[in-house]
């Protein structure tokens, strides 16, 4: 075995050591980041159309709900309560091309080429995530700009309209993980697109995303009540517009604390990484 | 490890689902060879390059490629093995040299080195006039250049070519030949897996042949054709009717079983190097009969022949492009049914 280990020699080593290992694991991350984003410059039919996805909903809802619904029962505007679920379910929908774009490189076997290479494990998915967390705040962008143009203001504060785009970008972060799960389950492509809009459109339609949970029929309000998109988007408006939009319209009263708000969206979205980054990286070791 | 192996693989097995597509595989490979894995589709090739090279686990017996254990060592191994072909690919988006730049970067190259290391390999697979086009603007040719040219990157001992010709040109094919026997010159061990007996024959040092799953034969190119029996007489029966009858007619002629397609009406004998006297011999019988024939050859054996003298049944699908990688499952299922 003489020659043969005098020419591995040469060859690089794994990194030993936590340190060493997690800086490798962020640089494979960004370098497939890159990659991605290469990949859509490419192709910009691709972001064009994500893109005007967004635009469509705000204006859709804008102009059919809105002008349907004016106010809420508490006399609140709808403009300013739909905005913030604009925003949640927009960071949702553009999670969905984490699974799609997995199940592409799959398809072309680009995946294989990664996991033949001597990179750590988490960077394709963890470069796939950052760089579709990366898409979701220009789209975010885009929905704000619009919202504005269409009667949306932040009116709660600087501070707290900061604390909402990060927690858009948190939700869209989390789902991204979830959709990793499904692409790296389904794997085709086609499959993929079917599933997770199947999976999407129920959660985030029976929720407080675009009305009220107390107009919705007895059954689905308690779905709709314990749906974590319902607090995220209770928590985005809050912070967005203030406890206004998120007062029961008999009572009067804030449907929860802001406290209890923030608890329970963040222990959503922990309690969501917790299960889904685990999954994803595993699914992602035993492909086959 | 024993001897000059640098692969070496013992009982290894691989199931998905209830379809076995490795039962116990035993492969040495000694270092700085160029080994054939020849079969047809669905015999277990790719599911054994895959293993090798740590895309897939086994689920059963145990792998070993310089030394280090496939499942066990598989980071450490990433660092010192290319995979090429059927079972990786190049991002068609991406230009020629940004594919080899980050294959580079990932190997854990820095930018400079990655960049000098890619125009190097450009510039020896030829690529160095389209290293800035995207790839997708390439010929099937090119993108199997720049295929295999980033498996090279990390300069790896031992490289895997997964069906590295299929679907290409003539033309290209030989590219992909020269190549493979330039970088044996230089050290390399070479693990590839093909359908086409020439390939094998013209690059590999030992072949190993495979199929449904198992090794049926194993020796150098000489070795197996004689095996199979030197040349190979190929008849054809006029009105495809009288192929069974022909076939009895020929019985005894040639050095082993003839392979009948009744559909074609074609019947082919293992003949040695006895081609002309079988050839006569053929055509008094037949003659006799009254069958009449509406084409004959001489030719060396094919891949079909190999599997016919082997194994009893001709090889499926033995020159069409495999299908793609990903719908190997497809394939197996097809072949169960067989």
């Amino acid at each position: 075995m003489s020659a043969t280990v005098a020419r591995s020699s040469t060859a690089r080593r794994a990194p030993s050591g936590i340190g060493a290992r997690a800086a490798r694991a962020v640089n494979n991350g960004l370098i497939v980041a890159r990659r991605n984003i290469l990949t859509l410059t490419r192709v910009p039919t691709v972001l064009i159309f994500e893109l005007v996805q967004p635009i469509m909903f705000v204006l859709l809802f804008r102009f059919i709900y809105a002008n349907n619904i004016a106010n809420l029962p508490n006399g609140f505007p709808y403009v300013l309560f739909l905005m913030p679920g604009i925003f949640i379910q927009n960071a949702i929908f553009g999670a969905t091309t984490t699974a799609i774009g997995l199940a592409e490189d799959m398809k072309e076997g680009i995946i294989d080429r990664f996991r033949s290479l001597p990179m750590a494990r988490s960077a394709v998915l963890v470069g796939r995530t950052t760089f579709d967390l990366a898409k979701n705040m220009i789209l975010v962008a885009i929905v704000l700009v619009i919202g504005y143009v269409v009667g949306f203001r932040f009116s709660n504060g600087f501070i707290n309209a900061l604390w909402m785009l990060v927690l858009v970008m948190a939700v869209g972060f989390t789902f991204s993980w979830i959709c990793a799960c499904v692409g790296l389950s389904l794997k085709k492509v086609e499959a993929v697109q079917a599933a997770t809009f199947t999976m999407i459109f129920p959660i985030v339609f029976v929720s407080s995303a675009f009305v009220p949970v107390v107009g919705m029929s007895p059954f689905l309000q308690v779905i709709a009540r314990n749906n974590p998109i319902t607090h995220w988007c209770n928590l985005a408006r809050y912070l967005a517009v203030g406890p206004g939009a998120i007062v029961d319209p008999v009572t009067h009263l804030p449907v929860n604390s802001f406290h209890s708000l923030v608890f329970l969206s963040v222990i959503w979205i922990v309690g969501l990484l917790v299960i889904f980054v685990p999954l994803a990286t595993r699914l992602y070791r035993r492909l086959t | 490890m024993a001897g000059g192996s640098i692969i070496r693989t013992e009982a290894l097995e691989r199931r998905f689902g209830t379809v076995e597509a490795l039962k116990g595989i035993d492969l040495e490979v000694e270092a700085g060879s160029v080994r054939g894995l020849l079969g047809p589709n669905g015999a277990g090739k790719t599911t054994c390059v895959r293993i090798l090279t740590t895309l897939l686990l086994p689920t059963g017996g145990r792998g070993e490629v310089d030394g280090l254990d496939v499942v066990k060592d598989a980071e450490e191994l990433r660092y010192r093995i290319g995979l090429a072909g059927q079972s990786a690919a190049v991002d068609e988006n991406l230009t020629g040299l940004e594919n080899l730049e980050m294959v580079g970067r990932l190997y854990g190259l820095s930018k400079s080195e990655a960049r000098a290391r890619s125009g190097e390999i450009l510039e020896r697979f030829q690529l160095s006039d389209a290293g800035d086009r995207q790839a997708k603007t390439y010929s099937g040719g090119m993108r199997r250049r720049l295929d295999v040219a980033s498996s090279l990157v990390g300069r790896p001992d031992i490289l895997f070519l997964d069906e590295p010709t299929t679907g290409l040109d003539p033309r290209s094919r030989v590219d992909v030949w020269a190549f493979v026997r330039e970088l044996q010159a230089d050290g390399t061990t070479i693990l590839l897996t093909t359908q086409y007996l020439e390939e094998a024959d013209q690059l590999a040092d030992r072949i190993t042949v495979v199929d449904v799953g198992k090794i049926i034969a194993e020796g150098t190119s000489d070795q197996l054709k004689d095996q199979i029996g030197g040349e190979v007489l190929e008849l054809t029966v006029d009105d495809t009717a009288q192929t069974w009858a022909a076939a009895e007619a020929l019985q005894g002629i040639g050095t082993g079983a003839p392979n009948v397609d009744v559909d074609d009406g074609r019947i082919r004998i293992p003949v040695g190097n006895e081609g002309a006297e079988a050839l006569r011999e053929s055509d008094r019988r037949l003659d006799e009969q009254k069958i009449k024939l509406s084409g004959f050859a001489v030719h060396r054996p094919t891949l079909d022949d190999v599997f016919m003298a082997l194994t009893g049944h001709a090889a499926e699908d033995g020159s069409e492009p495999e299908p793609e990688e990903k719908q190997k499952r497809g394939r197996r299922g097809r072949k169960e049914k067989a």
